[in-house]
């Protein structure tokens, strides 16, 4: 934990001096000696003296959840990323009706779902939400390659 | 009266009442399921309330997370999984009772001292708001100043162990505040050129990740996935009810007040409230080693203040537009998409909507009384839905719930990085509550702080010089200071004397 500490730690001093940095630019409110940078500034600053004391401090307790490392696995989280990324970057092109099905089976398989049910849950799953959100809430879901046939 | 007369009929209409027998029904489904939270059900939940009436949005939220709340203890007795991180603190004693063949007093206890805890906090809820309001409307940006950093200040001390990383949460959720327009000078702030940016960073896929998505990573990881089936038979729940309220009505008071008042306090919810209660009930029992042995005396205290923790939340919520607990940052945002702005003008301009979310508060609470017991009786069949299952369902929800605020896919990214920004955060320490409220309250803290400067022309004195400012202003900075004096004192006493 404590090794995790100084390398957030050290990650959030950068972010802090990249905020300090960056707020210079900003404008004042007309006719005051403070603006847009004051928030930004005042926060840098704070997280910087944050991210010093991180990185500095006497070694503590485990205190968060990264713990049992050795009973877990990463592979199916990275699909589960995956497949939003892929709905992220694809859904337009390939519309929700196709790619939904495609993600969830994907993350199906991942949490180790055996192939068939998870076919039927992912056909399912689709079609529960665009019936709930296409049909009923009137929410645009994307048609993509098939909307010449819609 | 006549705002009163038309809560009632903005409440007792088919439609409202049916999203609330769904929303307490999914409440019930959700928070059964261990590793599926009370907040979840609520982020969840956000994207549905978008496309309905103020009220009935409301009394979804409501609802759901009412009888999340309760439903998370059946698993917790019956499994030994909390279904909600609120029925964590007297999981063991629930489930020794399971184990010692009186399952049906660990559910009874916490059905019933559920509902009790619950109409206690909407009752202060009721009697406080609208009295805190009328004080309200005199505040000016100072009191709002002090009122914001005392919220933070809360939830830094109280929701974790370790305030420096609590201190960090807040301060990246100010800084997720500062991305946009809404600012003094109105000056773009980090959009880098993306006008979806120049709105800031959407609320609600930012807690959806946070709360929901991260969620599903953190089960995604986890190599050995809960077996969630149960073969415990148990009788009637309310029998020995009655019992149980003539033996202990002191605990049931204490744990109702100090889970209101906890509920009440910015960052601290219905999860601290039960570990706090369940503490305060072992030291005050006159049967204390019975405690963890599988005693319902800790159930019926820690059960109750879980529950009337949600309706203290909403006190600082509905009067000040800071939120109590991660639940009602939710609200808050759903509050304002439906252009219920939480303030005390609220309680002035629009009693009618007030006057329906305490009806709703309390129809919840007595719709609990059926559904939980009808919960109850069909545990084992929601218990044996895998988690496996569910988890990529959830996923699409998320999905499709973040896209439907805005129909954009940008709402989907940040519910991506927000859920994996959570889950790493919650792995290495930090907690999320901090980050939630300080994304909610980082605008008002800069536009109360500004307005308070101008005001005050180079005189730092002027935060403290009205009263009701002053007292949140020194109780702010004594809060602060005392790890330092604790720290001296210690030091001090650490000492050796010389003779």
């Amino acid at each position: 934990m404590n090794q995790t500490d100084r390398r957030v730690g050290l990650g959030l001093a950068v972010l802090a001096l990249a905020v300090l940095w960056s707020a210079r630019g900003f404008p004042n409110v007309p006719g005051q000696k403070l603006g847009a940078a004051f928030l930004p500034m005042l926060v840098g600053a704070c997280l910087l003296l944050a991210a010093l004391a991180l990185m500095l401090r006497k070694p503590r307790g485990e205190t968060g959840t990264d713990r049992a490392q050795g009973s877990e696995h990463f592979g199916s989280s990275a699909v589960v990323i995956a497949s939003v990324a892929a709905y992220i970057v694809a859904s337009d092109w390939l519309g929700f009706l196709l790619l939904a099905p495609l993600c969830l089976f994907a993350t199906f398989l991942a949490q180790r779902v055996r192939a068939l049910p998870a076919l039927w849950w992912s056909l399912g799953g689709t079609l529960l939400v665009h019936v709930a959100f296409y049909k009923l809430l009137r929410v645009p879901l994307p048609w993509g390659l098939i909307t010449p046939f819609y | 009266m006549d705002a009163l007369a038309s809560a009632f009929g903005l409440v007792f209409q088919p439609y409202v009442l049916l999203v609330i027998l769904l929303s307490a029904l999914y409440g019930l489904f959700v928070g059964a399921i261990p590793g599926l939270t009370a907040t979840m059900a609520t982020a969840l939940l956000v994207p549905v309330t978008f496309f309905m009436a103020p009220v009935p949005a409301v009394a979804a939220i409501v609802t759901a997370t009412a009888m999340a709340i309760f439903s998370g203890d059946i698993p917790s007795a019956l499994l030994r999984m909390p279904g909600t991180p609120a029925s964590a603190a007297y999981t063991d004693e629930a489930y020794l009772l399971t184990k010692s063949g009186r399952a049906e007093l660990a559910l009874g206890a916490g059905l019933v001292f559920s509902v009790l805890g619950g109409i206690f906090g909407v009752l202060v809820l009721i009697v406080a708001a609208p009295a805190l309001a009328e004080v309200a409307l005199k505040f000016s940006s100072f009191e709002y100043f002090w009122l914001v950093m005392l919220g933070f200040t809360c939830a830094i001390f109280i929701a974790g162990t370790d305030l420096l990383k609590g201190m960090v949460s807040l301060l990246l959720g100010l800084l997720i505040s500062v991305v946009g327009l809404e600012n003094p000078a109105g000056a773009p702030r980090y959009t880098f050129g993306n006008a979806e940016l120049t709105g800031g960073i959407a609320l609600i896929p930012l807690m959806i990740g946070m709360f929901a998505v991260s969620e599903v990573l953190r089960y995604s990881v986890q190599v050995i996935k809960p077996v969630m089936v149960t073969e415990a038979r148990f009788g009637n729940v309310f029998a020995g009810m009655w019992g149980l309220l003539k033996k202990y009505p002191v605990q049931l008071f204490r744990g109702s007040a100090l889970g209101t008042l906890v509920g009440a306090l910015p960052g601290a919810g219905a999860d601290i409230a039960a570990w706090m209660s369940y503490a305060v009930s072992k030291r005050f029992s006159k049967e204390p080693e019975k405690f963890g042995t599988g005693h319902v005396e800790g159930i019926v205290e820690a059960g109750a203040a879980n529950n009337a923790a949600l309706g203290g939340a909403w006190i600082p919520a509905l009067v000040f537009g800071i939120p109590g607990d991660s639940i009602t940052a939710i609200a808050i945002g759903v509050l304002y998409l439906k252009g219920m702005n939480p303030g005390p003008t609220l309680f002035v301009n629009n009693p009618q909507n007030i006057y329906a979310v305490f009806i709703v508060f309390i129809l919840a609470q007595l719709l609990m009384l059926p559904l939980g017991w009808m919960a109850i009786r069909v545990a084992r069949q929601i218990l044996r839905i895998p988690a496996s299952v569910l988890m990529p369902l959830i996923l699409l929800f998320c999905v499709v719930g973040s896209f439907a605020i805005n129909n954009s896919l940008f709402g989907v990214v940040v519910m991506l990085v927000a859920g994996v920004a959570g889950f790493y955060m919650e792995r290495w320490g930090f907690p999320v509550a901090p980050t939630i409220l300080g994304v909610v309250l980082g605008t008002m803290l800069e536009e109360n702080f500004f307005s308070s400067l101008i005001k005050a022309d180079g005189n730092f004195l002027v935060f403290f010089e009205r009263p009701i400012a002053g007292a949140l202003g020194v109780a702010t900075l004594l809060i602060w200071l005392w790890p330092v004096v604790r720290g001296l004192r210690r030091r001090h006493t650490a000492r050796p004397t010389i003779a």
